[in-house]
């Protein structure tokens, strides 16, 4: 047996929990209001075209991108503008929000609604782009970076490999795992799209061992398309990092501070290729994505096709109810996820899951002090010293901090998730990234 | 409609806690423990109980009625240092002494810095030599080992340790084969298996190989420390052995007598103490083994790994400074 690909520094064995693997992607109902928050995407939030009182139909473009990075809304559904107006969103702040009193599903022109499937690429490359930035498509995995700036490669790089994120390390959420089974021809095609418009010849999805019908459904797929290849990968968290990712299939090490294109890869997620061949073969703008909804007291952890706007109570009562002893909500994954304060704020283009956590389980045990066990560091993906961060930005020792290099830390969790004294390892991360990050801006 | 918490992520945590970790420890040291009952009898019950009720009681007396904070006396972090300060001392010394050396190691070197975590040098290595300083004479004469219910064969009630009797030879004059041939010399499977004069703790190699092999498994120490510092006194010793096998012993003698078995593997790994990235592991290893290979050949004391520890204790800021962990994308190798 060859030994599984991953990458080498650093990463956890959270307990996976995928209680809704082998349930099949069903589709919501609309709701009779949907709440369209502005900011989805990673970058300048788009401007509305539509005002109080229009009629408007399912895709028709509500608001639109005049950043360079920002990307378009769409109508999720065919109704009325009740309001644009202030609401909470995932943040738990409250944000400029479009307000739709939905009426029906009435599609505008020129949208292909059947889900026959079409391999043929009639688009240019230029084309292409173009279409992905009116389809207002950003990446799905989470960051909503968007995704038609990710396909124009700056001046003088080229893309050798495009990496499909598949690895899904996130415990708990299965919307990736499902896209992949029901939809792999689709995802495949929406691959080559990519390719085309990158012009690169080599695409590489991967998936870690835990999915192994996955991979055995893309690999008998695969072979159908020209250039992509399927990775399995050993199971760690946090291999779906980007960083750790092009570590882990290509062995190539993205320097500090640097893009993938530096070690000519893109990274994108398999939802994201779910939407590119959405948008570019059926013309269909960004409006509704896979959501997990799953815990351990939910009666019916389930994947669902949501529309943008959808209240994540919907979500949940379609999921068996909340359940009694629910402490905690997050939007998102165990590890990464934002926990929120209530259920009434709007699924957006970057949600991939809602997890229920038991009130036992939302309670942090009380700190204790360090005892120097250097497991943080050992865990670390990026080869940080985590306990040694934490307590500079404690002491407000930002410049050596920033030495230290707090601003390669990804988030991810892995130092707090595994500390023995139970500290917040990662609240003073963020801290000190934020006035690191700050020091790093004033000083240009 | 309901509040629910919100803290930042995780939201997950692992099974590790502080208390399962000394736990660990403890467990590790009980074939160690067992070792020293079977050779000193009812002498190593008494000496373990005192230093480990001694311990738990000073570290409660100082939480609750000096720093009037919580008491986390169950995180049996005092439990694993009274049994290492037991682990140091020959099972016939006086009861008060261990409780001294309790006070100080519980009192001075743990609980004055700040308790678990924020000392610098490791508390029973502190407690030890403060005993050593103190009681010198009690502190260095051993009680013959005599393995339960086997008969009292000499008269002899206390023995000198394998390293006092290389140390007393070489600076009589004697030749290494005189040395060894002294009726008093514990053979080779005797010293490995425990059958010998010396501290309670340290006369097993292969107990304390074992507690050992039990913690890297549990991932709470790594191997290459330990290692580091058995390859550099193995290493030195046999440089010497080489060029003078009259006056340096054979090298495998270093390592499976007097305290560096249980020195390496229990003491010097001591988390909070030992420095925190794998680079620095092994230069303190290393430092840790050369300081005990000089000390044994041409110090004042025929043992060397406490003193050793301690000063290595000291540099371990500075090594942690100096090497840091691999990071990730930076010196990219082309
Ligand atoms: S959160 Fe940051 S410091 Fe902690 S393990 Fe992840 S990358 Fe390292
Ligand atoms: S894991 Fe926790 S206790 Fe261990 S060194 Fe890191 S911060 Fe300290």
């Amino acid at each position: 047996m060859n030994k599984l690909r991953t990458f080498t520094i650093g990463g956890v064995h959270p307990k996976e929990n995928k209680l809704s693997e082998q349930s099949s992607i069903t589709v919501l109902p609309l709701p009779k209001q949907l709440v369209i928050p502005l900011g989805q995407n990673l970058g300048a939030p788009p401007k509305p075209v539509v005002k109080k009182g229009d009629e408007v139909k399912t895709g028709q473009l509500l608001a639109r991108a005049e950043a360079f990075i920002s990307a378009n809304i769409h109508s999720p559904a065919s109704g009325k503008i009740a309001k644009i107006d202030e609401a909470m969103d995932a943040s738990g702040y409250k944000r400029q929000a479009i307000i739709i009193d939905v009426t029906g599903d009435e599609w505008v022109e020129g949208i292909e609604t059947s889900t026959s499937l079409n391999k043929e690429i009639s688009l240019s490359k230029q084309e292409i782009i173009s279409r992905i930035k009116e389809c207002g498509l950003v990446g799905l995995g989470g960051a909503t970076f968007p995704t038609h700036v990710k396909m124009m490669i700056p001046e003088g790089k080229i893309a050798e490999y495009l990496i499909i994120n598949g690895v899904e390390c996130e415990p708990y959420l299965t919307s990736d795992h499902r896209l992949m089974l029901e939809k792999g021809d689709e995802m495949l095609v929406g691959i080559q799209i990519m390719m085309k418009a990158l012009g690169t010849e080599k695409a590489i999805i991967g998936i870690e061992n835990n999915k192994p019908d996955a991979i055995a459904h893309l690999k008998k797929l695969a072979v159908n398309y020209n250039g992509i290849s399927i990775q399995p990968l050993k199971v760690k968290y946090p291999q779906g990092g980007e960083k750790q990712l092009i570590k882990a299939v290509v062995n190539r090490e993205v320097p500090s501070g640097k893009l993938p294109i530096e070690v000519g890869c893109v990274v994108s997620n398999v939802g994201t290729a779910f939407a590119v061949y959405e948008a570019v073969q059926k013309n269909k703008p960004l409006i509704e994505r896979v959501v997990t909804v799953t815990g351990t007291s939910l009666s019916k952890p389930s994947n669902f096709l949501v529309r943008v706007g959808t209240p994540v109570s919907d979500l949940i009562a379609a999921a068996g109810g909340l359940p009694e002893d629910t402490g905690k909500l997050i939007n998102g994954g165990p590890m990464m996820g934002k926990a929120v304060s209530s259920p009434d704020i709007p699924i957006v283009k970057g949600s991939s899951g809602i997890l229920l956590i038991k009130k036992v389980e939302s309670k942090r045990s009380t700190p204790q002090s360090c005892i120097r066990c250097s497991k943080c560091t050992v865990v670390c993906p990026m080869g940080l010293e985590p306990y040694l961060l934490a307590k500079l930005s404690k002491l407000s020792v930002y410049d050596k901090a920033e030495k230290e290099r707090i601003m390669d830390c990804i988030e991810c969790g892995s130092c707090q998730f595994t500390c023995p004294s139970s500290l917040p390892l990662l609240d003073f991360l963020r801290l000190g990234k934020q006035r690191v990050g700050h020091l790093i801006r004033t000083r240009k | 409609m309901s509040i629910f918490t919100v803290s930042g992520s995780p939201h997950v945590h692992g099974e590790e806690n502080v208390k399962k970790i000394m736990y660990t420890v403890v467990f590790a040291m009980v074939p160690a423990m067992l070792v020293s009952i079977y050779f000193f009898g009812i002498d190593a019950v008494r000496v373990l109980l005192i230093s480990v009720i001694s311990s738990l009681f000073f570290e409660w007396v100082i939480q609750k009625y000096l720093l009037k904070g919580p008491v986390t006396i169950n995180d049996g972090s005092a439990i694993v240092a009274g049994i290492l300060l037991g682990f140091n001392v020959p099972a016939n010394i006086p009861a008060w002494m261990i409780i001294m050396g309790s006070l100080v190691m519980i009192g001075v070197a743990k609980m004055s810095f700040g308790g678990l975590g924020n000392n610098p040098f490791n508390p029973a290595l502190v407690g030890r030599v403060f005993m050593l300083i103190s009681f010198p004479v009690q502190m260095t004469s051993w009680p013959v080992a005599k393995p339960l219910f086997a008969p009292q064969l000499t008269d002899a009630i206390t023995g000198p340790t394998a390293l006092g009797l290389l140390k007393e030879g070489v600076d009589a004059g004697k030749t290494i084969e005189q040395i060894v041939s002294d009726p008093q010399m514990p053979q080779y499977l005797d010293r490995l298996l425990g059958n010998m004069s010396g501290s309670l703790g340290e006369i097993s190699a292969v107990a304390l190989l074992l507690g050992g092999i039990f913690m890297v498994y549990r991932k709470v120490i790594d191997w290459q420390l330990p290692v580091s510092i058995i390859l550099t006194v193995f290493a030195v010793a046999g440089i010497f052995h080489l060029i003078d096998p009259q006056h340096y012993i054979e090298p495998s003698f270093h390592i499976f007598s007097g305290g560096l078995m249980l020195g390496a593997i229990f003491m010097a790994t001591d988390m909070v103490t030992s420095p925190m990235n794998m680079r620095g592991k092994i230069v303190y290893g290393i430092g840790v083994g050369l300081l005990t290979i000089i000390i044994r050949l041409w110090g004042a004391y025929p043992e060397g790994i406490s003193f050793a520890i301690l000063i290595m204790n000291a540099f371990t800021p500075l090594i942690n400074n100096a090497f840091k962990p691999k990071r990730f994308g930076i010196a990219l190798k082309k």
